[in-house]
């Protein structure tokens, strides 16, 4: 395999090849890791991100003036403002920012676990205004007729809002988790582990394109696999479509 | 009985405030099959709101069975309200539950035991007559299908009262006629009391036993259905009852007289008899007439005969008739 790939890049660009001996076998050896990092790190830092933007995304819509538990205006202004700036940090910026947070919470600010902080704190937000999106787009008239049922305020959110928009919610979901994925990979610049610290230290940093590449196309792969994965789950999900009902129908 | 007392309703709007509802006084009986009628922006779906407190009057009394839904507490308006169930216009199924769990979500919410609850669903598919689409999901039923759905599972909590927000004005002629036979079916069987909200009148002929009609917010008269149809005493009601008018063209001077139809059994053939009986040949010159629960109402404009000694002949045949009332016409001049 080695010697292939080696043969391979040898009649591409002669910048590339640079170093080959030491690149491949070092790509062979780090990308599983690297790859695991990547989806560990991403798939741990989603799970919080909709632990806490989850409830906020459902308080934005039923804590708001017309919703159906309404907040005390000062606090849903509050929380919109809160939202918006955390939304508004550059990245890198946010990242140093919650640096003594990260300390506090993980213990270290390197490596994968140091950025997972991070990258809930720039994620929450994100998914909060996502999941507020899903269940605007929800019929109204449901919530009324649950209303007239007599459900409770939870069974209302517990038991209509979220369940109807769950197809929406979905591809929310997708879009979170890939874009997390994304902002995991420029966490690479700050010590982070996984395909993006890979591409940055070892690809530009130490000038081993063939490395930096490798990553990047890898990185290309897993989001076309889980864009692909979230988008057709969404579909399966969703009893409004023929795919959704045929799904129900066989279980 | 739901009893609403002087129920008033301003919204606040960026044009000042808009009364939905004025001053509404209305005792609906149990049992009955009570319809609302008013054009667009009556203020029907606000009132028909005001009865399960989806909207909280500005003022007055919601009293449902003496029990004052506006002083209620959060629990105890969430108990009353199981009581009283909604169908909509747009149905409101939730389209990611198959129609059994549909029909199982009151029930659910109510915490009935998970088995208990779909027995008692398949046996609602059955009163509603969809046996065969427990496993469907709404996306895949005709808006008359849905319909009932909605009503099987608007019966699941057992209510007292049903209330029919335009329920089958999305619907066509036939689906609204079908839909409207099993509400009242349902009202027969069950004694719930229902209560319709419509533009339609032919709705309210089809169901209803008695009727309110509201315009601008406020109710305008109230009464039996026999009693508003036969003879509407307010504009509001004459223009829902008639909504055409009754087309006049070219109306002779004089000698016209215009009789109404009060609820005879049935259409007795009077201008026939009126030719045979007393040998006089009048000219309809206009009619609107409906059967309302097998009784005959509307009304007819009739040329007499220009000869005063036959046209009082025919006056008095006409007088004599049972459930008909005559009166002169003077104003319409072609």
């Amino acid at each position: 395999m080695a010697d292939w790939l080696i043969s391979f890049f040898s009649i591409t660009d002669p910048k590339l090849v640079k170093n080959i001996t030491e690149q491949v076998p070092y790509l062979l050896e780090s990308i599983p890791f690297a790859v695991w990092e990547t989806i560990y790190s991403t798939a741990v830092a989603t799970f919080f991100a909709y632990l806490i933007g989850l409830p906020l995304g459902v308080i934005l819509v039923t804590g708001e003036k017309d919703g159906i538990r309404p907040l005390p205006p000062a606090f849903m202004q509050a929380l919109n403002v809160v939202i918006n700036l955390l939304r508004s940090f550059p990245f890198l910026i946010l990242m140093i920012v919650v640096m003594p947070l990260s300390l506090v919470i993980v213990g270290t600010t390197i490596g994968t676990p140091g950025i997972l902080v991070p990258l809930v704190a720039a994620a929450f937000p994100f998914v909060a205004r996502l999941v507020e999106g899903s269940i605007r787009e929800m019929d109204r008239g449901l919530i009324e007729a649950a209303q007239a049922m007599g459900c409770s305020t939870f069974q209302i959110v517990w038991k209509v809002m979220l369940p109807e928009s769950l197809p929406s919610l979905a591809s929310g979901f997708t879009n979170a988790f890939v874009n997390i994925l994304g902002y995991g990979a420029m966490a690479g610049s700050i010590g982070g582990g996984g395909l993006g610290a890979m591409a940055l230290m070892r690809g530009w940093g130490r000038q081993q394109f063939i490395v930096m590449y490798t990553a990047v196309v890898v990185l290309i792969l897993l989001v076309q696999i889980f864009q692909t994965i979230g988008t057709h789950t969404a579909l399966r999900m969703d009893k409004r479509t023929a795919v959704g009902q045929k799904r129900g129908k066989k279980k | 009985m739901i009893e609403l007392k002087n129920v008033t309703k301003v919204f606040p709007t960026a044009e000042g405030q808009l009364h939905a509802l004025t001053d509404v006084s209305l005792t609906i009986g149990d049992g009955a099959v009570y319809g609302i009628v008013g054009m667009s922006g009556a203020g029907k779906s606000t009132l028909v709101r005001c009865i399960n407190l989806l909207e909280r009057p500005t003022s007055g009394q919601v009293v449902i069975d003496g029990a004052d839904l506006c002083a209620m507490g959060a629990g105890e308006l969430i108990a009353q309200r199981r009581s009283i169930s909604m169908i909509f216009q747009q149905f409101n199924l939730l389209m990611q539950r198959t129609c059994l769990k549909n029909i199982c979500f009151p029930m659910e919410i109510a915490r009935v035991k998970k088995a208990e609850a779909e027995k008692r669903a398949r046996e609602l598919l059955e009163v509603v007559g969809l046996p065969d689409k427990a496993d469907a999901y709404p996306a895949q039923l005709s808006g008359g299908q849905k319909q009932r759905i909605a009503i099987a599972r608007a019966l699941a909590s057992e209510p007292k009262i049903l209330l029919c927000d335009e329920a089958t004005s999305a619907l066509d002629p036939k689906t609204t006629r079908d839909i409207l036979r099993l509400v009242k079916d349902i009202n027969r069987r069950l004694g719930i009391t229902v209560v319709v909200i419509t533009h339609e009148m032919a709705v309210v002929e089809e169901i209803c036993t008695h009727v309110a009609i509201l315009d601008h917010g406020r109710v305008m008269e109230t009464g039996t259905v026999e009693q508003v149809f036969s003879s509407p005493q307010t504009e509001a009601g004459r223009r829902l009852v008639y909504p055409d008018g009754v087309v006049i063209d070219q109306l002779p001077a004089a000698n016209v007289v215009r009789i109404a139809f009060n609820g005879g059994s049935s259409y007795e053939p009077l201008i026939a008899s009126l030719a045979i009986d007393c040998g006089v040949k009048v000219n309809i010159l206009g009619a609107d007439t409906r059967n309302v629960n097998g009784q005959a109402f509307g009304t007819m404009l009739l040329g007499l005969p220009a000869d005063p000694a036959e046209a009082a002949k025919a006056a008095a045949y006409i007088k004599n008739q049972p459930d008909v009332t005559m009166e002169e016409v003077r104003d319409y001049y072609g």
